[in-house]
């Protein structure tokens, strides 16, 4: 699993002395981010490296998360990455020309758009002269598209690059069967109608059964829901916890979606449809309802249902990310810097799901933290029973001792910072895209709610995570992301 | 060597000998305190229901014995009674077993069959107390739930396990000639079906869980879980636990149907079987299978059937009473106890008597990637040893490194592996051409050509690369080890280790000692085998050491009955009757016409005149013919691919009558063919105990049943010379012995034996 630490300054007017004095040391901020005088109370140090070059978020934006099957069910993947595009464009009015290089993150590749960043860049009128890339990390691939763009920067290769994420779950390549398809291919290859027609005569009507794509992961075949029941029982999280955790998801995201602080979210007119302006899988129930529901994986006994789990997603985010002195230069007060990052791994069966726990410690320790330094906390919910389960690992002193190889406990996040703004579970999960939206719920949270530092956090197929932490732009924010994988990134 | 494959299913038993120790006191207590003095099963109560703990102290299974069945009687009586219990779930404390069955030394400490059908029909009558219980019980299973653990979990209301491949289920009796004798033939029909019960009860086979829940045999599975805030196998215990205590609460509020929605195929089979006629053809067709598979040599069988039928025609009660009169008479058989001393010193065979060698062997190399080579790589690589399989060519290391992936890409196919895990076991393996990686190497075995200038040879370049530690062990069948030895630098670490063909089907490792090998590469051998899932017998150094040494007489007796004029074919009918699984004349063909004549050759020059008989003139003709048996396509018989009945080699008739030599009629009767085989046979193998070859009888008849074929019926020569008696055998070779000389010849320990009758190798 992959955890990413942003870094992001906050640039509230609402700072303290703690950025007055850090405006004069060297690296993290400079006078152009208004320093402002306000009820900042802790100080922090920078997490700034000696010779390594500020990393910074100058702003990201979101399409509105959908249920797949809903309002983008007809459009591609690469018009959901446009639209982040475009809105990116529009929010921080970077000229075209100024972006290096472009980099987006996916899953479930769309074979006709396989680089789905340079068919989205090229539909959003940037230059052909980009370069685009595109990768993938299962539910992390948006961490590893910032976390390569932080890469390329901080090795001064480039100075301004997009990262992004897309996924489209309305619609995913069904193939046909390999028999069919070796058909078809010797079928182009014959020369004469003898050979095609006794190609034909081998045809077989169970060559039309069609591949689906693997929800299973490869090396263990198992569904991550079932992955995910497991590791509730393991740590004996019960049905009612998880269900709570869930409501609590929803009812936060609500709250932030009314009092208009998700302000990630770009509007989108969908082609011959309306214009989308918010999520639309933000549905607080009540505990009672959410107890009916059958489980969804683990017939009939299992814990993890429909209703705490997050949902199939469509949508795509995007960040620009520059170097410090570059923004500055351009005139921007940037959200955050991307400080530090992990990725980690383990065992794809049993601690599939279990990422941000073993990537939170590493990404503090690399930047000299503790958990208590850490204002916002951002992971990603995959499953509430997921995030129960990383919660009692981290809380248990004979997990750490016989898991991770460490002496002791690495403590609970407390919840009043943990994913305060609603998390996957209720905004929706579209794979490729859930890691901007994390850094950017992040850097946010630490401009309107004063802090220092943040973390995000994510698990991903495969086992492994990443974390990242980020720091606001007068000194305040830094959040740690972590994604679907075992690998630890900390921005 | 193919031929013990028959009984290769022996293996599946786990090892269930029940360590009773009176003192001790049960530490596991969970339940309330007036549960103390209990030492085998204890329970505690949760809401209402209560939560009975099967835990044997001092063994690592729990086995049905006296003192486990009274304290268990006595717990479901006091939760019978109270009023505050609603239902109860059985499950073990024990990681890896829930009940491997009923005691075995319980069942052969009884002296007459009454005796045991006494233990039956009270095991019978307990568990139809289960079955009748008006307070649901679910039997939580983790682990091996077999013969009276699996009937005790089919007289529960439901039945839950846990999906890992530890937890199996099974009726194992027919292996050691018994039957389920506690009420299984009556209810397994019932509930899984006449055609799955046969083939349950008949093969003895064990069922994995996912199979399990799909004929019905249990009701839910629990997934095993990984890391929590405990160990992994203590908290899926607990869970299954959790989910049993669920379920039986729902099943005595009436939320849970204990019913089974049956499939389509199973409720026409059973409105198949509702027609007599069609019930009828059952019986017959599985008993006429039966008989020809085991030549009316094996009893049990065939009255698993009988007690099947009888319940099922007859009604329950006289199925019952079959049954347990026919479990007295099974367990008083000569062949159950022939069965019965095989499955201990199977046991006996699976252990490291030299301890634990010092430095563990992690890095394996292989020289050849022959047949050989590559099935050593094969039972190695899935074991997770890092294994270099180094050939002289390109070729041959290609094929070996073919062979190892096809016998992995078979398991998937059966779905004993993923392809994931295929790949991830097969990348265990290196193969290559030349030493690099044997500075690594903990233990390298050779299984080049049986040549004693190549095995110096490679002896000698592999001394150059190899660490110290490092030992060499010699995959030879009659090469003397002494004489590989003399060459090395390090007579210490030399050591045979004498594999069968197919390597990952043949369960026997013979290891060999000479008298320089030193007693931690003893144990580093027999470490590596054991982990390889060998049955290893550790014998002397000496010429066909044990398993050849015993062959050779019997294949030379082989070649006489056939120049005497005995069709081959018939000489095949007359060993498969006796027990072989396989024909003599296609065991010389299996075994390759050029490998018999090389042994024979070699065993001739060692022992003289005792391994006459035959004329090796024989087997030389066929070697210069090419008629070198399964290998080149001709030999006794002729072999092609995809026939299923095979043809004799009509070239081998002029041979034959070349070499023709007129029989002698009063030793030529078909019972004396038999035994002129078995009895040269069980000779030599007394001769090895004799002369110190092997170390005790036990490993010597696990070595002739299941690296030679020796009847398993018999339970080896030494059971078959305790059973059958010294005096009658010695009669036998004095009578032969008369009529062809020395070669017949009763050694010392046989006569002393047949002189005193109180003589066993056996005492139990």
């Amino acid at each position: 699993m992959t955890s990413i630490l942003t870094y992001t300054f906050k640039n509230l007017p609402s700072t303290s002395k703690w950025a007055l004095r850090f405006s004069v040391r060297p690296l993290s901020c400079s006078s152009q981010l208004r320093a402002a005088p306000a009820a900042q109370t802790k100080s922090k140090k920078t997490l700034a490296k000696p010779n390594v070059k500020n990393v910074v978020v100058v702003d990201g934006v979101r399409i509105p998360f959908l249920l797949s099957g809903t309002l983008y069910k007809d459009l591609m993947p690469h018009d959901l990455a446009r639209a982040a595009l475009l809105g990116l464009l529009h929010r921080t009015s970077v000229p075209k020309d100024v972006v290096d290089y472009i980099i987006f993150g996916t899953v479930i590749q769309e074979v006709k758009t396989s680089n789905v960043a340079r068919e989205a860049a090229l539909g959003a009128g940037f230059s052909d002269k980009t370069p685009a890339h595109t990768v993938t990390m299962a539910c992390i691939s948006a961490n590893q598209a910032m976390t390569t763009g932080v890469g390329l920067i901080a090795s001064g290769q480039y100075d301004v690059v997009v990262a992004g994420g897309v996924e489209l779950m309305s619609d995913v390549p069904i193939r046909h069967s390999r028999k069919m398809r070796k058909m078809m291919l010797d079928l182009n290859k014959a020369k004469t109608l003898g050979q095609r027609l006794s190609l034909i005569s081998k045809f077989r009507l169970n060559f039309l059964s069609p591949e689906l794509p693997a929800v299973a992961e490869f090396s263990t075949n198992e569904t991550m829901g079932h992955s995910a029941d497991r590791l509730a029982a393991a740590f004996a999280i019960s049905r009612p916890e998880q269900d709570e955790y869930a409501l609590r998801s929803h009812s936060l995201a609500k709250k932030a979606q009314d009092e208009g602080l998700l302000s990630d979210v770009i509007p989108f007119k969908v082609p011959g449809k309306d214009t989308v302006t918010k999520d639309n899988g933000i549905r607080p129930s009540s505990l009672e309802q959410m107890a009916k529901l059958k489980p969804a994986f683990i017939k009939p006994y299992g814990t993890v249902t429909a209703a705490n789990s997050s949902f199939l997603t469509d949508g795509a985010s995007a960040v620009l990310i520059m170097a410090e002195e570059k923004a500055l230069a351009m005139g921007y007060k940037p959200k955050a810097y991307l400080r530090d990052f992990v990725y980690v791994s383990q065992d794809p069966k049993d601690q599939l799901l279990l990422g941000p726990a073993y990537a939170t410690p590493k990404v503090l320790e690399k930047a000299g933290l503790t958990m208590n330094d850490v204002d916002a906390f951002e992971f990603h919910e995959a499953f509430s029973g997921q995030i129960l389960a990383n919660f009692k690992a981290m809380d248990s002193d004979w997990f750490a001792q016989n898991y991770m190889g460490r002496k002791a406990k690495v403590g609970l996040p407390p919840l009043e910072k943990f994913n305060t703004w609603g998390g996957s579970l209720s905004l929706g999960h579209p794979f490729g895209a859930t890691g901007c939206r994390l850094v950017m719920a992040a850097a946010n949270r630490l401009r309107k709610e004063g802090g220092q530092y943040a973390l995000v956090a994510a698990c991903a197929a495969g086992g492994q995570v990443c974390h990242s932490r980020s720091t606001g732009a007068s000194g305040k924010s830094f959040s740690l992301k972590q994604s679907k994988l075992i690998q630890e990134c900390l921005i | 060597m193919v031929a013990s494959r028959a009984i290769g299913s022996l293996s599946r038993f786990t090892g269930s000998r029940t360590l009773r120790c009176p003192g001790y006191i049960c530490r596991t207590f969970t339940g309330s305190s007036a549960l103390l003095t209990r030492t085998h099963v204890n329970y505690g109560v949760k809401g209402d229901v209560a939560v009975v703990r099967i835990n044997s102290p001092n063994s690592k299974v729990n086995t049905l014995n006296k003192e486990l069945q009274s304290e268990f009687t006595e717990v479901m009586n006091e939760i019978w009674a109270s009023d505050q219990i609603r239902s109860a779930i059985l499950i073990s404390s024990k990681p890896g077993c829930f009940i491997a069955g009923a005691d075995i030394n319980m069942l052969a400490a009884c002296k007459t069959d009454q005796e045991l059908m006494q233990i039956s029909q009270e095991g019978q009558r307990l568990f139809e107390k289960l079955e009748k219980s008006t307070k649901p019980i679910v039997a939580a299973i983790s682990g091996s739930c077999l013969g009276g653990g699996l009937e005790l979990a089919i007289s529960c209301q439901y039945r839950i396990a846990t999906k890992d491949k530890k937890t199996v289920l099974g009726f194992p009796e027919v292996l050691l000639g018994i039957l389920p004798g506690a009420g299984g033939t009556q209810k397994l029909p019932k509930m899984v079906g006449v055609p799955a019960a046969f083939d349950m009860m008949l093969t003895g086979r064990n069922i994995r869980v996912d199979r399990a829940k799909k004929m019905g045999l249990v009701d839910q599975l629990v997934e095993p879980l990984g890391p929590g805030l405990k160990p992994p196998e203590e908290r899926t215990i607990e869970y299954l636990e959790e989910v049993a205590v669920t379920f039986a609460k729902g099943l005595a509020d009436k939320k849970i149907s204990p019913k089974r929605d049956k499939g389509l195929v199973e409720k026409l089979t059973s409105y198949a079987m509702g027609i007599p006629f069609v019930r009828q053809q059952i019986y017959k067709k599985v008993e006429e299978k039966v008989r020809k598979q085991t030549k009316g040599l094996y009893p049990a069988p065939l009255k698993i059937i009988d007690v099947v039928k009888t319940g099922i025609e007859q009604g329950s009660d006289a199925g019952y009473l079959a049954e347990s009169q026919k479990f007295g008479e099974l367990a008083m058989t000569k062949e159950s106890k022939a069965l019965i001393g095989l499955y201990h010193g199977q046991v006996l065979c699976k252990k490291n008597k030299f301890g634990a060698p010092q430095k563990e062997v992690k890095h394996l190399a292989i020289l050849g990637a022959g047949l050989m080579g590559a099935g050593i790589a094969q039972v190695s690589v899935d074991k997770g040893l890092k294994t270099i399989l180094k050939d002289a060519t390109l070729a041959g290391l290609g094929r070996g490194q073919q062979q190892v992936f096809k016998g992995l890409n078979d398991k998937v196919k059966k779905k004993a592996l993923t392809s994931f895990e295929r790949d991830s076991i097969f990348s265990n393996l290196t193969g290559q051409l030349d030493y690099q990686g044997f500075e690594k190497a903990d233990m390298v075995i050779e299984a080049v050509f049986e040549d004693l200038s190549l095995k110096h040879r490679v002896l000698k370049e592999v001394e150059a690369v190899i660490p110290d530690h490092c030992v060499f062990a010699s995959n030879t069948s009659a090469l003397p080890i002494n004489e590989i030895a003399a060459v090395s630098k390090r007579p210490e670490k030399v050591i045979g280790m004498h594999y069968f063909s197919p390597v990952d089907k043949m369960q026997l490792l013979e290891i060999i000692t000479t008298e320089k090998t030193s007693r931690d590469t003893t144990a580093s051998a027999v470490a590596v085998g054991l982990k390889q899932g060998k049955v290893i017998i550790v014998v002397k150094d000496g010429p066909g050491f044990y398993t050849t040494r015993c062959l050779a007489p019997m294949m030379s007796e082989v070649i006489r009955i056939l120049q005497e004029g005995v069709d081959p074919k018939k000489l095949d009918s007359l060993t498969t009757s006796f027990g072989f699984p396989v024909g003599a004349t296609t065991l010389v063909d299996e075994v390759g016409v050029d490998v018999a004549k090389h042994v024979a050759e070699d065993l001739g020059k060692a022992f003289g005149e005792r391994f006459e008989g035959g004329s090796l003139e024989l087997l030389r003709q066929m070697v210069s013919k090419g008629f070198l048996g399964r290998k080149s396509g001709k030999g006794f018989y002729i072999y092609q691919e995809g026939m299923k009945t095979k043809n004799l080699n009509s070239d081998m008739d002029s041979i034959l009558a070349s070499l023709k030599i007129p029989p002698k009629p009063d030793v030529s009767s078909d019972e004396d063919i038999q035994y002129r085989l078995v009895t040269r046979f069980v000779n030599e193998a007394v001769m090895c105990l004799q002369e110190g070859v092997l170390a005790t009888p036990a490993e010597g008849d696990i070595g002739a049943v299941f690296g030679l074929g020796f009847p398993p019926c018999l339970g080896g020569p030494f059971r078959f010379v305790d059973l059958y008696g010294a005096q009658k055998i010695v009669d036998r070779l004095r009578k032969y012995e008369a009529a062809y000389g020395k070669q017949f010849t009763p050694c010392q320990l046989l006569v002393d034996h047949a002189n005193s009758p109180n003589k066993k190798f056996y005492y139990q």
